[in-house]
Formats: structure tokens, sequence, C-alpha cells
């Protein structure tokens, strides 16, 4: 598929945006029956945005992603458009307002093409979850794409998309990008607005693309990025130059290799992690090889943290005002029938753990503690950005990994995120950019952290490797 | 009411208050009552899917109002989230300050001189108002179960006052203290009637100087009546159970204004667990000192302060005086006296008339212009109106907003010139010389001989008092 930088220019050049539409519209047709990455492709309303984008440059707009199609992960709220965060209890919700990201996308000469399959409520790590059944990989239809945006990564792999928006609370971008052999990036908490995106974890989840490419990656991160009002954890300053830095390479930077990002992880992807490591030596970087054992103790904070906020996240789900509603005896009964058909295991379990982990008795046991283990996360990593710029690792322990193999132990798909938790515990950004194969001649996924705001270092740092992939 | 010898009372009062914002606390929604259902809502009061609070400046604003007011400390502050279940709570989560609440540790001295320790005064959410339809009309048994939730995330404070009260006329008294300061603040309307403060009591009893009983906590009082009534009937309630040597079982409890009685909400241990934690959709309110600043500067001064200005323009003020005044100053018409005094009315006329005949006839107090007001006081204290003349007068201004010396004239009411008074009383001394001599001797019944007969003479006009000044100076 062509990159995003392509169709924009051409279509500001005077190509109709309609042809994007209609090319993508083709790519979806073809493959989506079988891999089930759209729940809702709105070819009317991409068609009719074709038309309105044609129009805006014929008036001499400047839209920097003029005409290019881009799919949404289905929790991010679309004024008229089904939004179910792949869950039952939200089938045929069609929410009042449009999401912050969705507007500036639209803003920006964007045509969404649809809504993409997730965990239900971006709870897992292989879209298994869905309770509209799980996406398959584009490069192996007998594995997991990853998730829980695995819709929104696949999109790409397919090439249904160009560009895609994912949402990350413990990797949910960064594992299926490194899953489907895509860029994904967790930006910085408080970057991109999370008004209008369906809550899982509010401290944790943010907003960020899937791209083919690390530069279409970071054009959509600065169409969405930048103060909202309407985001109270928003960052105050405007979006920051990305793309302007994406040549900056790494000469003179210094690299954190750390242990912990990698231990653990299958020998295919220790490989490539060190390949990489490499290519940074060689384009000027300064390797520092680091221990930062902190970072182990995340998984299990975070799977207090989590839980406890989506336990009260999820609680507006009662049956009384939207979405799916099963009658009781009374209230409570109609709140727990509708609670009992409309979610699915995964979110059950995980309620339960958080509401759990915040009641009295046990709040200081389990959240407080978590909350003093997130504080450690926090210190370790500022302590190694005093010595490096940033950090690389693995993004997975493994490539895309084969349906049901992890779905019976809860605790071997939590596993999956054990590289990515870290970023969101601490707020900072994180990249996973494609690099080198493994097992079955799937892509490993490289990941590059830092700390708060260093998008545009770690973005480029992400193009040198890319660079270096490309050439082999 | 008071309690049998040997007990004594301890009752703190949590006074939940809406504040006067143009917008609800979180969104953008109008903050106004009555009007239609759900028509005052946003995805962000509905709790939809997606949405975030973005906290209202106004109201923070007015939270610190209120604090200063109390003599409280303004502290960098937290939102917490409290988790239960319920229709009209959109989130089934209310937003609202826990550990670290804006304002702490205040107090509120009440006309007695008695002192209430404020423990906090904090932000927090209101929930929508249901509407149970059939059954009992509460949730339970009801057929259907209307919700609007126009009230849903309008601002409230919540002032938590220590254990410090000891009978349910105090606790009265200051409810009615803290709703003057409220409306001073410009923080609340006052208006119970519409629910812009509610009142929870908590309510033990104990041997004088033994440590705390168990309390009861008596949710939604709506009235200065119901407070007092449901704290005076709850705690001899827990006297009974005592002396009997039962034991109060710690609970919340309901109070029924037809039955004037109280009962069982829920027990302690059917208490919500409400799994507080911190709001990770806000961040930490930390008002800058120059903000501080400006708030108490602003701030007018309260109750207590206008009613001691309001007593300088009486030299030995009487304990009605103090009553009327405390009248005045709930009523919101001290300024209104002043002013009065001001332009030369008689400033116990003043308090008199206001605290009287202005309070009756409060609802149309538009009619009344100062000047009205002030000429009226005038003609009375110059005699010209008799005290029922002027009273009079005054109700019907308030009625009709029409002119006091218009209606005097169309009542009748034209008073005699003093000169015609004179020379009328100059005749009466003359024709009637025995009851002069008697009067003069210090017969003072006599005087009421002559008022009868100036009023014979001039078919009522004349003013009594008046009659009386001119007997005495010929004396």
């Amino acid at each position: 598929m062509t990159s995003a930088h392509d169709i924009a220019a051409r279509v500001a050049a005077g190509s109709s945006a309609t042809t994007e539409v209609e090319t993508s519209l083709a790519a979806i047709s073809q493959r989506n029956a079988e891999l089930n990455v759209f729940l809702y492709v709105d070819e009317e309303g991409a068609r009719a945005a074709a038309h309105q984008v044609d129009e805006r440059i014929a008036r001499g707009e400047k839209l920097p992603l003029a005409g290019v199609p881009v799919a949404l992960k289905d929790n991010l709220c679309t004024e008229g458009i089904p939004t179910t965060c792949s869950s039952k209890i939200l089938e045929g919700w069609r929410p009042p307002y449009t999401a912050t990201v969705v507007e500036r996308l639209l803003a920006a000469g964007a045509i969404p093409m649809g809504k993409t399959n997730l965990d239900e409520f971006a709870m897992g790590s292989s879209t298994e979850n869905s309770a509209f059944g799980p996406t398959l990989n584009p490069l192996d239809p007998r594995r997991v794409p990853g998730g829980s945006s695995g819709g929104s990564a696949a999109a790409i792999a397919a090439g249904m998309t160009p560009i895609s928006l994912g949402s990350d609370t413990g990797g949910s971008i960064r594992q299926p990008a490194a899953l489907c052999g895509v860029v994904g990036i967790k930006p910085t908490y408080g970057l991109v607005s999370r008004y209008g995106v369906i809550a899982f974890a509010s401290s944790l989840d943010q907003v960020g693309p899937f791209a083919a490419n690390v530069a279409d990656a970071a054009l959509t991160l600065e169409v969405i990025a930048g103060h909202d009002r309407m985001d109270s954890t928003s960052l105050p300053e405007t979006s920051p130059s990305l793309v302007a830095h994406l040549k900056d390479g790494v000469a003179g930077r210094r690299v954190g290799y750390v242990k912990e990002l990698v231990d653990g992880s299958d020998p295919d992807v220790a490989a490539a992690v060190a390949a990489a490591v490499e290519v940074l030596r060689a384009q000027g970087a300064t390797i520092v090889e680091m221990s930062i054992p902190e970072l182990q103790l995340g998984l299990s904070a975070y799977y207090l943290i989590a839980p406890a906020e989506a336990s009260s996240n999820l609680a507006r789900y009662d049956g009384v005002r939207f979405g799916l509603r099963v009658d009781g005896d009374d209230v409570a009964g109609m709140n727990e029938a509708t609670r009992t058909a409309g979610f699915g295991a995964e979110v059950k379990r995980r309620i339960m753990l958080g509401t759990y982990a915040l009641s009295a008795g046990y709040f200081d046991a389990y959240y407080g503690q978590a909350l003093k283990v997130r504080t450690l996360t926090i210190n370790a990593f500022q302590k190694a950005y005093a010595d490096v710029d940033f950090l690389i690792g693995a993004t997975t322990p493994s490539v895309a990994f084969p349906f049901g193999s992890k779905t019976k132990d809860p605790m071997a798909m939590y596993l999956n995120d054990v590289f990515t938790i870290p970023s969101n515990l601490a707020g900072d950004p994180a990249v996973s950019v494609p690099f080198g194969r493994g097992e079955a001649n799937l892509p490993i996924g490289v990941q590059l952290l830092g700390p708060g705001r260093s998008e545009a270092g770690l973005l480029a740092a992400a193009q040198v490797l890319e660079d270096a992939e490309r050439a082999r | 009411m008071s309690l049998p010898d040997g007990w004594e009372m301890v009752i703190g009062l949590e006074v939940h208050t809406e504040l006067q914002t143009k917008t609800k606390l979180f969104c953008g929604c109008a903050n106004a009552f009555g009007a239609d259902a759900n028509s005052q809502v946003c995805p962000v009061c509905l709790g939809l899917p997606g949405s975030l609070p973005v906290l209202n400046e106004q109201a923070v604003e007015l939270a610190m109002a209120i604090g200063f007011a109390l003599h409280c400390s303004v502290a960098p502050s937290t939102f917490h989230r409290k988790n239960y279940f319920y229709p009209d709570m959109p989130k089934d989560y209310q937003i609202s300050q826990y550990d670290l609440p804006i304002n702490s540790n205040g107090y509120l001295d009440l006309p007695d001189g008695s002192r209430v320790t404020i423990e906090r005064a904090h932000l927090e959410e209101d929930t929508g108002k249901s509407t149970h339809l059939g059954g009992s009309g509460r949730i339970h048994g009801a057929d259907r179960s209307l919700v609007d939730y126009n009230r849903s995330g309008v601002p409230l404070v919540e002032i938590v006052s220590g254990p410090d009260m000891r009978s349910a006329a105090q606790a009265r008294a200051y409810a009615a203290e803290l709703r003057g300061i409220l409306i001073a603040t410009g923080a609340s309307d006052g208006r119970l009637e519409e629910g812009s403060m509610r009142f929870d009591a908590n309510v033990s009893v104990r041997r004088p100087g033994a440590p705390l009983g168990t309390r009861c906590e008596i949710k939604n009082l709506n009235s200065l009546r119901s407070l007092q009534r449901a704290i005076d009937y709850e705690a001899a309630r827990h006297v009974a159970i005592l002396e009997d040597g039962g034991k109060i079982r710690q609970e919340t409890r309901h109070w029924s204004e037809d039955l004037g009685e109280t009962s069982t909400m829920r027990t302690k241990e059917e208490a919500d667990d409400y799994r507080y934690f911190l709001e990770p959709d806000l961040v930490e309110l930390s008002p800058s000192i120059e903000w501080q600043d400006r708030v108490r500067a602003a701030l007018p001064p309260m109750p207590a302060e206008r009613r001691a200005t309001l007593l300088t323009i009486v030299s030995e003020p009487t304990s009605a005086q103090r009553d009327a005044v405390g009248v005045i100053v709930d009523l919101q018409l001290d300024r209104f006296v002043l002013d009065a005094v001001a332009q030369g009315a008689d400033a116990a006329l003043a308090i008199a008339r206001t605290s009287n005949e202005i309070a009756a006839g409060i609802d149309s107090l538009a009619n009344l212009s100062l000047d009205s007001f002030v000429t009226t006081l005038q003609l009375e204290a110059s005699g010209s109106l008799s005290a029922t003349q002027a009273k009079t007068v005054l109700a019907e201004v308030l009625a009709t907003g029409g002119d006091p010396v218009a209606i005097a004239a169309a009542r009748g009411f034209e008073q005699l010139a003093s000169d015609t008074l004179s020379d009328l009383v100059a005749s009466l001394v003359e024709a009637h010389p025995d009851e002069w001599h008697r009067f003069r001797e210090g017969d003072e019944k006599l005087a009421q001989f002559f008022i009868g007969q100036v009023m014979k003479a001039t078919k009522g006009q004349a003013n009594g008092k008046a009659v009386i000044a001119e007997l005495n100076a010929r004396r």
C-alpha cells in the first residue's frame, strides 16, 4: 500500500481522495471476511468524507493527511457510528459525540474507514477476548495479531489502510505492532487526548498510531497530539515536531541496553535486539549495558492498578442508560443480569480482581502496594535516564503465537506484556519498530523507550533501525 | 425539648450545599433548577463511555469563599472516586474529595456566642434525581423508576462540623447561621425547599463527661424544622434505649416528617464499601496564593459582622431589637435599613418596621423603594401618621408599589398640621378645665380623655402621640 505521506502529497496535488477510499475499501473487502479486522466498515461515510477532502483541497486548505484512509480501534467514540469495545454490553450503541483524536484526524483530512476489532474493553494480548470473534494475523492466519489493538495492527499488515489508531494501556499498541510487523507508538501520557477514548485504566491508557513505516506513524502522531481542554490530564503543550527530526540519527546518543527488557524472550527475539543494538552502535550511538531490576516488578503492579481502575471505569455498564439491558427482579437484579450477560470472562476476571484490590482491608496490601511499586518503576527509569538518552529491548518475548496457545492460562497471556508494561506505569513513550525475522519467518519488534516527551529522539532512532532493515 | 437530667446530646452536622455556578462541576451543562427533565445533560454528566471530567473554576472559587468565610485553611487537594451502584449516579461512582479536602480546620461562631468547629468543607458532584412510581415510593418495590440527570454533576460543597453541638436548637442555629454565610458568599441561594441545602445529622447521647456514645446518622433532612425535630426524636430514642439497659446500634436512619420519627435505613454491617481511590481523570487542585488572596479579598461581610454593624445604629439595643436585627440580616435587608437611616429615617423605627411589616411582605419587596420607605418612616416619626396608619401605608406600598403620601391621602390619613392640632388642644383645654387640672396634677389617664376629644373633633385624623406631646408641652 502507498504510504500516508505519498497519498497526502498526491491528494494535495489534485488527485481525488475518492481513489484512495476505493483502494482501501477494495483491500478491506478482499480480506476482512477472512481476517475479521474491521467490526464496522463505514463505506458511505468514507466516500462522503473523500468528497469533502477534495472540496477542501480545491479551496486551498493544507491538509497533512489529505485523503489518507485510517482505521480506528473500536474503543474510540465516533458520533452516530457503532462503538462497541468488542463487547456485547455496547453492541448497537452509537455515541452522540466523537473522540478528540478522531476530530483531529478529520480536521487533517484523514478518512476514517471504520472500526477495528480489539480484546473486549482492550483487555488482552491477542484479540481472542473479542465478543465478535478474534482477528487473524494477516501474516499467518493461524496466529494471533496480538492485542488488544489487534485489528488496528492487522489493518496495516493487511494493507487495508496506511495508518490506524490504537490504544496502549500495558502494551496494546506495541505488542500487536511487533506481532504484525508494523510500527506502533505509545506516546507520553498526556500527549494525546483521551476524550472520547473508552477507558480501560485511565492512568495508563494512551492513544497512539500504527503505520507501515516510522515516518507515517510520526506524521499521524503529530496530527493527534497536543493539548485538549476536554482532558484534564492532557499536557499543556502543543503537538511536538516529529517528522522534521526523523533524520536526526543516533550519533552521540547514549543508549541503555537493558537486561530486563530482553531476559526471558525467545532466542530469535534476543538475537534481533542484539543486532539492532549493533546498528545503533555503528551509527554512532554509545551503548551502555544496564540492569533495571525494578522493571520486573511492573507486571504484578500493573495487574492490580489496571484492574482496579477498570472495576470503576466499567461500573457504568449497568443497563440503566445505554447499551445492553437484561431485566431482573429489581434494579440490582437488572444490573447483575446485564453485566453477567454483557461482559466476557476476561473482563469479569479483571473487574473482580480490581474490586478485590480496592476493598476495605485489602487496599493497602494490594492497590496501595502496587502504587508504591509504580513509584519505584518511575524512579528507576529516572535514574536510568540520568545516564542514557533512551533504552532498547524487545517488545514481546516471542513472535506471533498460535491461537489458543495461551488462552487456558491467563498468566501466560499476561507475561506477553512484561516488556511493555513499565512504560505505561511510568507514563513514558515507547516505540515498537519491526527489525529482523524470527520463527517461521515472522517479524520481530524492537522496542525503544525514552523519558517523557522524548518522542522525536525515539522516532529518529526507530528510523535508523528501519533504514537498516530495508538495506538488508 | 431537652433530655432527662443526667444526659447530654452530642451532635455533628454534615451540610451539603449546591453551588450557584453557571455550569456543572465537570462539564459545560447549565446548572439550573426546574428545567425539563434530562434537558441539561451531555456525555460527561451522563457518564457516557469515553467522557472525561474537567473541573469548573467558578466552583473552586465558591468553595474557597466558603472555606475562608468559615476560617478554614485552603490546601492543595485531590479528588477520589466513591464507588457504588445507583441508577441516578451515571458513572456508578461519585467524584468527591476524600483525604485531602480543599478546606479544613475552621470554625463558625453562633449568635449565642458558642463556637462550632468545621472539620472540612470539600467539593463533590451531585447525583441525578430518581422518582419511584408505584409500590412504596422508594426504590425497593417500586413498579418503575424515572431518573432526571439534570442535577447530575451539579457542584456541591459538603461542610462537616465537629461533634460540638449539645442541643437540637443549637444545631438548628448552626444550620441557620451557616445558611446565612452561604448566601452571603454567593455560594448558595439557600433555598431549602429546592434542595439547595441538605442536612445529615450525627446524633449520640452520653452522661456528661463520659466518652462519646454510639452515633446514628439521620440522612437527608431538608428543612431547619425537620433537622431540629429529627435530632430531638433521635436523642430521646437513644436515652430510652439506654435507660432500658439496651445498646445503640450504629446505623443510618431515615426521618419521616409525617410520622415524626426516624427508622433504620441500613446498619453499619450493610454499609457499602466505597472502594475510594484517587480519581485518575483529574489532577491535583492547587489554587495559587494569588487566586486565594483574590477570593479572600472579594469576600463580603458575613452575617455576624452585618448584625453588629446594624446594631450600631441604636444606642442601647433591646433584646427584641437584637432579634429583629437577626431577622433583617437573614432577609438580606440590612443594607436597606442602613441606607434608610442614612437618608434620615429613625433607626429604631426602621428596624421595627423592617423586621415586621417588610418581612411579612418580603415577596413583594420590589414594590418598596428606599424613598417610599424613608418617607413613610418620617411621616410616622413626625407624628403625621400614627403607628397603625404607618403600618397600613407600608403594607399597601408593598402590595401595590404606590406612593406613601398618596396612599395616606387616599385612605384619609391626612394628618392635621401641627399648628391646627395645637389650636384644637388649646381650645379643648379651655373647654375642660377640671380634666386639664387633674391631668396637670399627674393623672395620666386624662390624656386618653383629651385624645378622645381630639379624635372626635378631627374624625380620627389625629395622631395620639402628637396629642400627648401637645398636652405635655402645655403642662
